[in-house]
């Protein structure tokens, strides 16, 4: 439980740093053109997805396999 | 009887996998694109052929939200090792259905979805909530989520030649118990304009029933005979998950990608995952159209749980006994490729683009401490006519092929 109260603390810190912040972003919104290149897009969920299942299904790891945003914000 | 290997954690980590799929979409401060995917896979290898169509379909409705629908269907015929030695084939089908809502407010995303898995001898039911921010100038994506399944276990059995649950099946109850839930913390971070790095960690607490209802463990009988029992588990487990994943953008308009990552869980099982990966399109004036090559090698290796024994010494030998391959100590190999080709149909301008993407990989996994007991146990109830020692048996290897076919529209 302590595991899970810290990270329930460290999103409450990052999400009130964003709050409060002015850094500016030093990768600027018109420089990010090879970032929203479809290449960097990652494989289609649809197929990660089948993939991951039968690794896991055949492994004693499960968890932590992917799923956060991409933070680009170049669509 | 006709007992199967049933990989009752898999049931948990399918669910899991579709989960994290319908998020995957998900970065915050920008709805996911529309599209529809349909996907033909097939998996063969170890005596287990296992395939079936899926679809996913996403859809914006507004300006602040997207709806994301998943439909798969697992078709199973197996013969596994497993089963060789202590069953007769058999054949199973598994339907799975899902929906999710993204809700996009300000620089967050917040999402909800739920997972319904049916099968005769396995039900599952997976809600999940999770929310992602934007922040630091749309350079730091942070995303917390949590995710809760409740799942009913069966035992198959046939009486009179049909196949249905067995009433005695856990002291009579008729089915068991599991819940499982999870919580992660994501953050993805913009490095330089070619450069994103991302980590994630997750923890994972299962309780309630997490052995198999059909699956034996072997024990020695003297020192040259062996029986078999039934596997017994804790009925809790805590894994914790750590991984770190980089995508570079290279100067010719290629991309590399590498992720590494870390597991522990109580039962003792430690793992380490690597990747390395590849994609590399190819200019239309040479091949006649938009083609994407991708390339992957991934590596895994892990140590056995603290309960898992090969063949044990003496029956009851001790409170938790496993003879799972999945839980022994072994490392694989994967490499696959993906071919993509992306076309514009000019009488659909709807369709902003469609894709046929072909994807083959192939496995190998080598077992430390797994015998293939079929020199000594045989296979189906059939002896081998000069049966190997308990113990002495050659190591278990598992060689798979796997393939994928699938289309993507984007509207």
């Amino acid at each position: 439980m302590r595991t899970i109260r810290g990270l329930f603390v460290l999103t409450a810190l990052c999400f009130g740093a964003a709050g409060c912040s002015s850094i500016e972003p030093w990768v600027k919104p018109y420089d990010r053109e090879n970032l929203a290149d479809p290449i960097m897009a990652g494989r289609a969920a649809i197929s990660q997805d089948f993939l991951d299942h039968v690794f896991e299904s055949r492994e004693g790891s499960r968890g932590a396999t992917g799923g956060a945003g991409g933070g680009c914000g170049c669509n | 009887m006709p007992a199967k290997k049933h990989e009752r954690l898999l049931r948990c980590v399918i669910t899991c996998c579709a989960l994290a799929g319908l998020s995957n979409y998900a970065a915050a401060g920008v709805l996911p694109e529309d599209r529809a995917d349909i996907l033909y896979f097939k998996y063969d290898g170890g005596g287990v052929t296992i395939d079936g169509p899926s679809v996913l379909v996403r859809k914006s409705i507004g300006e602040h939200v997207s709806v994301a629908a998943n439909y798969y269907i697992d078709m199973v015929s197996s013969a596994s090792v497993d089963v060789e030695t202590s069953a007769s084939p058999y054949e199973d089908e598994r339907t799975q259905s899902s929906l999710s809502m993204d809700f996009l407010h300000g620089k967050s995303t917040y999402s909800i979805g739920y997972v319904n898995s049916d099968e005769s001898d396995y039900k599952a039911k997976t809600m999940f909530a999770a929310v992602s921010h934007d922040m630091f100038g749309d350079l730091t994506t942070i995303s917390f989520a949590f995710k809760n399944g409740k799942n009913e276990v069966f035992q198959n059995v046939k009486i009179d030649d049909v196949k249905q649950n067995n009433p005695n099946f856990n002291e009579g109850l008729g089915f068991a118990e599991m819940e499982s839930k999870s919580y992660s913390v994501s953050l993805s971070q913009i490095i330089t304009k070619n450069l994103i790095l991302s980590g994630q960690y997750e923890v994972i607490t299962d309780e309630g029933w997490l052995n198999s209802p059909y699956r034996s463990v072997r024990f020695f009988i003297g020192t040259d005979q062996q029986g078999q029992q039934p596997e017994v588990y804790p009925n809790t487990r805590s894994s914790n998950a750590a991984s770190v994943r980089a995508k570079y953008f290279l100067p010719w308009r290629a991309a590399v990608d590498g992720m590494y990552r870390f597991y522990t869980d109580t039962w003792g099982v430690l793992g380490h995952t690597a990747e390395l990966g590849y994609v590399h399109p190819l200019d239309k004036k040479f091949v006649g159209g938009d083609w994407i090559f991708e390339g992957r090698v991934r590596y895994y290796t892990q140590e056995a749980a603290d309960f898992y024994a090969d063949i044990f010494p003496r029956a009851d030998y001790s409170n938790f006994m496993a003879r799972d391959k999945e839980l022994a100590t072994y490392g694989a190999v994967t490499a696959g490729v993906t071919a993509t080709y992306e076309f514009k149909i000019e009488r659909f301008p709807w369709l902003t683009k469609g894709q046929i993407n072909l994807r083959f990989d192939h496995m190998q996994v080598d077992y430390d401490d797994f015998r293939d007991a079929r020199y000594s146990l045989g296979s189906f109830g059939t002896v081998p006519d000069e049966p190997f020692a308990p113990g002495t048996e050659p190591l278990y290897k598992l060689t798979a092929n796997i393939y994928q076919l699938y289309f993507s529209a984007f509207f």
